[in-house]
């Protein structure tokens, strides 16, 4: 296996499962997300689980924060090597003729998400680390759907800032998700099935978190 | 027809080259693109002027020499052809046309459309092939029972042409698409079972050495392949290299 870690295909398929894993970590965060439309007491039971079961905070919180830094990391480094395997631009290049735009742009996608994950860990990542280990306040299981719903109470620009990332995570995921799937080799009378799953997957988890955000928003007007 | 054509030239890989800009008449819509290049050169050749150079043998999409980027696409607005089986009623009088050669890091230009794509050579060197002892006791091909299937998409795997078209149509500039076809031709066969793992590791390696990009699966390469090669060669490569690679 020697060399393997250089190899474009190796690199490329070390992509594909690290978004195949925040793929997953996204399906689980919309579950969670949604209780909060439906059930605040469901929400608080089951954010306060998440922020105070030791396998979640010690082990899973942890690869999560590797798997998201590693995806773009490596997203950046993919890019810089496609810039140098093309060193002089064309002059006229017609990509819309042969590919969409989508596929062309998940670096752009990407690094509007990234954005997006700067702000989503300011308003409550940090928040939350400074709540348990900075100031260390008693442990309140009911605060998360106050704390959550106040971010976007009265709040237009963060609501649609929100809002407006989550339509480029839709976009990168139209793209990335079905995508790694081939990047892996699978390729098969399944693929249809699949491309049909990603894009469904790809449009309403995002546009599911969109809903949630203008939901607290115009619930607290 | 009277076009505009903005051409590129470059006297040699150390030219930092340029567009220029000529017109040409009397272009019939019967011509080949590569004839209008042919009308184009008698008349710098008239002019006193360096004619263009470009690449082009045997001028009936089975060579795969005549490689131009043509108004941003690899062959033109065509499908499924090469250059010189793209033909000039696909323009318009007026048009202007915008010519370059292949653009990739590992086609250096040689000079003005002309580019050196022995990388896609030095690929198929690292092991594009299979070792058959020919001292005259080789089994007949035809005697090894194949799936219609298999032996079908092996086919048209071994259809690439190596005209570059991928490379070129590649927002990344890669090379999946002409190695991944070369690696399935034999892939699929029994013939080339034996030296599978050895292949496709040497193949990508080399691939990745001339300096190509990753595939995103834009799906580019697919689209402007004059031989309709399947990304799902790629998909194939991928597990064979995976698999070759845990295979050690």
């Amino acid at each position: 296996m020697a060399g393997i870690n250089k190899s474009t295909i190796a690199r490329k398929v070390a992509m594909a499962l690290s978004g195949l894993f925040l793929v997953l970590f996204l399906a689980q965060h919309f579950t969670i997300n949604f209780t909060s439309v439906v059930s605040p007491s469901t929400f608080n039971e089951i954010s306060h689980f998440m922020g105070t079961n030791f396998l979640v905070q010690a082990v899973l919180q942890p690869i999560l924060i590797a798997g998201v830094v590693f995806h773009f990391i490596m997203g950046f480094v993919l890019e810089i090597r496609q810039k140098k395997a093309r060193s002089v631009s064309y002059g006229k290049y017609n990509g819309a003729a042969n590919s969409s735009w989508v596929s062309r742009n998940m670096i752009l996608s990407g690094i509007v998400v990234l954005a997006f994950l700067g702000l989503h860990f300011y308003d409550f990542w940090i928040p939350e680390l400074i709540h348990k280990y900075v100031e260390t306040n008693p442990d309140d299981p009911f605060r998360y759907y106050d704390e959550t719903v106040a971010k976007f109470a009265g709040d237009p620009i963060r609501t649609g800032f929100y809002a407006l990332c989550f339509v480029f995570l839709m976009l990168h995921l139209l793209h990335g998700f079905a995508s790694s799937f081939q990047t892996m080799g699978l390729n098969n009378k399944y693929s249809p099935g699949i491309k049909i799953f990603t894009k469904a997957f790809a449009i309403v988890i995002p546009m599911g978190f969109v809903f949630i955000a203008i939901f607290h928003y115009f619930n607290n007007l | 027809m009277k076009l505009k054509l903005k051409v590129w030239r470059q006297e040699d890989a150390q030219d930092k080259g340029g567009f220029q800009n000529y017109d040409v008449e009397g272009i019939d819509g019967d011509m080949s693109f590569l004839e209008m290049l042919d009308v184009l050169n008698n008349n710098l050749v008239n002019e006193g002027v360096d004619p263009v150079e470009f690449d082009h043998d045997c001028r009936e999409g089975i060579c795969g020499s005549c490689s131009l980027q043509i108004n941003g696409e690899p062959h033109g607005p065509d499908r499924r052809i090469t250059t010189c089986q793209l033909h000039m009623r696909k323009f318009k009088d007026g048009d202007e046309i915008v010519i370059e050669p292949f653009r990739a890091t590992a086609f250096p230009v040689i000079k003005d459309l002309v580019i050196d794509r022995s990388a896609f050579d030095r690929i198929q060197h690292a092991g594009g092939y299979i070792s058959v002892n020919t001292s005259g006791n080789t089994q007949d091909a035809n005697s090894i029972p194949i799936e219609k299937e298999k032996a079908d998409d092996a086919f048209y795997a071994a259809t690439c042409i190596g005209c570059g078209a991928c490379v070129a149509a590649c927002k990344n500039a890669s090379a999946m698409l002409f190695t991944s076809a070369k690696v399935s031709q034999f892939a699929l066969l029994p013939q080339g079972e034996i030296e599978a793992h050895e292949r496709v590791l040497e193949m990508v390696h080399q691939m990745d050495k001339e300096g190509f990009g990753h595939c995103t699966n834009t799906g580019a390469c697919e689209i402007e392949c004059p031989k309709g090669i399947s990304l799902e060669n790629i998909a194939r490569m991928n597990r064979e290299y995976l698999s070759a690679s845990v295979a050690g």
